[in-house]
């Protein structure tokens, strides 16, 4: 690595600021933790931002599982909502305390296996996962060998199969009645730390010769064959990984939101998802990270469209699920006119927002210019 | 060091490949001329095992490789520079070249220089983009990211596809550049000329049969081939 990063051969920019921006991260990180220990001591913010903060690391995670497999590694797969409910009923039914368990099942008396689990909350989060990435294995062996929209549809039935499996396996997930009380152990500590565990694994993985492959089959199938590497042992690993990832955000969730159903995972879940990850940027880490907090703050902001408002002369008055609706709009300006997501395929760099930051004068400048033309080529 | 007898491969109901034998010495460059639809390519690709044959028999030293995947196929020492390229767009050149070398454990260092020996550009280029890479370049990182597999024999499909023909000089003479280093090349052309000038031995195909055989130079002064290919 060191040997890279005194080439010549690269641009100037790049080697001048390493150390600066690498200063500029700790500090901005550093204020992070510090605004994190505030705001968990309950000094700055509520309950309520407490908990946007904590879905946004929820989603955060859920989307890089997906962009491991949709933008790393160019599966076009949507089941991450079904790897992330069995990740959340595993992890719900090892915490929840046995009395509360055995109160909550009155439709079907509990499965008394189910009854007996407990474990502390990490081991239930990994278990999640791993059931999740089971689940992603066994499913990969029919699914992974199709590509682009079949692969799509494929995963995205058999992320309903799993819904439906949980809906109708009462004894052991009380059924459409959900679970309820799970506790509140992932406080904003815990989807933090875990969203920065799981960014530092996929920044390094994709540096490794697995990354390199995943990337490699994005790219060119059939040439990344030619060179040797397997397909479908790499569609599959980064399958199971994305299933495990997904099932760790899941469990993550179960505890954030405190009670969950079978309609919460459904497909509206995993384009949810989906969009974070478009919107971030397919193949960029840092991007899909952003882009989960972006939509997450969003869409608790535009909550006050859905109790009327005014726009000069025109008043709307209030609609339940306008929020959703302008909403999709934002979205679809967004699909039309910036495919690429913020980042691209690139990571975020202080370089690259100074970059952004420099153009804006300009891009005004050319927005104008170019309306003057227009209106002087008119007349 | 390969010995092609009596293949034959079919698409569906066409026959692309008509019962065709040949052979590719250890040490030599060895090409394959024909026009499009010749069978030159699928020719090719069964020998790495991404397309199946029907009948026939394919020889790697001796050992039969015919039916084998081509993962195996790959690690035995042959390697193909696909036709157009096929680079890797987002991956950058460095990236391209390691993952050229995904069969290998060792270390790489080594043959990432000899590669930017014979290619200074890469070298140059080595942190952006493959996609952003001129035709040429873009070649140079399919030569280099094959020979990064550090292969016994290099099958190529056509190298010079939409290159200008300075470029396309350069490239044959890297090719004979490498041969020199021992490796054994299997060249597939349209642009005859060139092939036949740099091989040792040459193959027409047509129609999925091979016409005619014969070294480059025989070739060359074969009236037929001057006709069909060279312009007289």
């Amino acid at each position: 690595m060191s040997k890279e990063s005194k080439s010549p051969y690269l641009p100037a920019t790049t080697q001048k600021h390493k150390g600066l921006s690498r200063t500029l991260s700790i500090v901005v990180l550093a204020a992070f933790a510090v605004f994190l220990y505030m705001a968990n001591s309950g000094k700055i913010l509520g309950s309520y931002e407490l908990r946007i903060i904590r879905l946004c690391g929820v989603y955060a995670i859920a989307a890089l599982s997906m962009n491991l497999v949709n933008g790393f590694t160019g599966q076009f797969s949507l089941g991450q909502a079904g790897f992330m409910a069995i990740g959340a009923y595993v992890t719900s039914l090892f915490i929840i305390p046995t009395a509360q368990k055995t109160a909550m099942y009155y439709v079907e008396p509990i499965a008394p296996w189910v009854e007996s689990l407990q474990a502390p909350f990490i081991v239930a989060l990994i278990i999640g996962g791993l059931v999740a990435a089971l689940a992603a294995f066994l499913i990969g062996f029919p699914v992974l060998r199709l590509r682009g929209d079949y692969l799509a549809i494929a995963t995205l039935g058999f992320s309903e199969i799993i819904r439906i499996f949980i809906t109708n396996m009462i004894p052991i997930t009380n059924g459409s009645l959900g679970l309820k009380n799970i506790p509140d152990t992932a406080n904003v500590w815990w989807t933090t730390i875990a969203v920065a565990i799981v960014v530092i694994f996929m920044l390094r993985l994709m540096k490794t010769s697995y990354g390199r492959s995943f990337k490699a089959i994005r790219d060119d199938d059939v040439a990344a064959e030619a060179m040797g590497i397997s397909l479908f042992r790499h569609k599959m690993l980064s399958f199971v990984i994305g299933g495990f990832l997904a099932g760790i955000s899941g469990g993550l969730l179960a505890s954030v939101v405190g009670a969950i159903t079978p309609i919460y995972f459904r497909f509206t879940l995993a384009y949810e998802i989906l969009l974070i990850v478009v919107l971030g940027g397919q193949g960029s880490i840092t991007g899909s990270v952003v882009g989960a907090c972006i939509l997450t703050v969003a869409r608790e902001w535009l909550r006050f469209m859905d109790n009327g408002f005014s726009i000069g002369p025109l008043t709307v008055p209030p609609i339940a699920g306008m929020r959703m609706l302008v909403f999709s709009i934002l979205l679809m300006i967004i699909i039309l006119f910036y495919r690429r997501g913020l980042f691209g395929s690139n990571e975020f760099s202080w370089a690259g927002l100074l970059r952004v930051i420099k153009s804006i004068p300009q891009g005004i400048k050319r927005l104008f210019t170019r309306k003057a033309k227009a209106e002087g080529g008119g007349s | 060091m390969i010995k092609v007898e009596n293949l034959c491969v079919n698409y569906g109901g066409i026959e692309a490949v008509k019962d065709i034998s040949f052979e590719v010495p250890e040490g030599e460059i060895v090409t394959l001329i024909g026009a499009n639809g010749a069978g030159k390519s699928t020719t090719l690709r069964t020998i790495t095992g991404l397309v199946k044959a029907r009948s026939g028999s394919i020889k790697y030293m001796g050992e039969e490789i015919l039916g084998k995947d081509t993962v195996s196929i790959v690690s035995k020492g042959i390697t193909l520079v696909p036709e157009g390229r096929r680079i890797f767009p987002d991956l950058t050149v460095l990236e391209n070249l390691k993952v050229g070398a995904y069969l290998r454990k060792d270390s790489l260092e080594e043959d990432i220089e000899w590669v930017y020996s014979l290619f200074p550009r890469l070298q140059e280029r080595h942190w952006q983009l493959g996609g952003t890479l001129s035709g040429g370049e873009q070649q140079m990182l399919a030569v280099g990211r094959a020979l990064m597999s550090r292969p016994k024999i290099m099958m190529m499909d056509e190298p010079s596809l939409g290159l200008a023909p300075l470029v396309v000089k350069d490239i044959f003479d890297i090719i004979k550049e490498i041969n020199k280093r021992g490796v054994t090349i299997l060249l597939i052309e349209q642009n005859a000329n060139m092939a036949l000038h740099t091989a040792d031995q040459g193959y027409v195909m047509e129609t999925g049969r091979i016409t005619l055989s014969g070294t480059g130079k025989e070739l060359l002064e074969n009236s037929a081939v001057k006709e069909a290919y060279l312009g007289k």
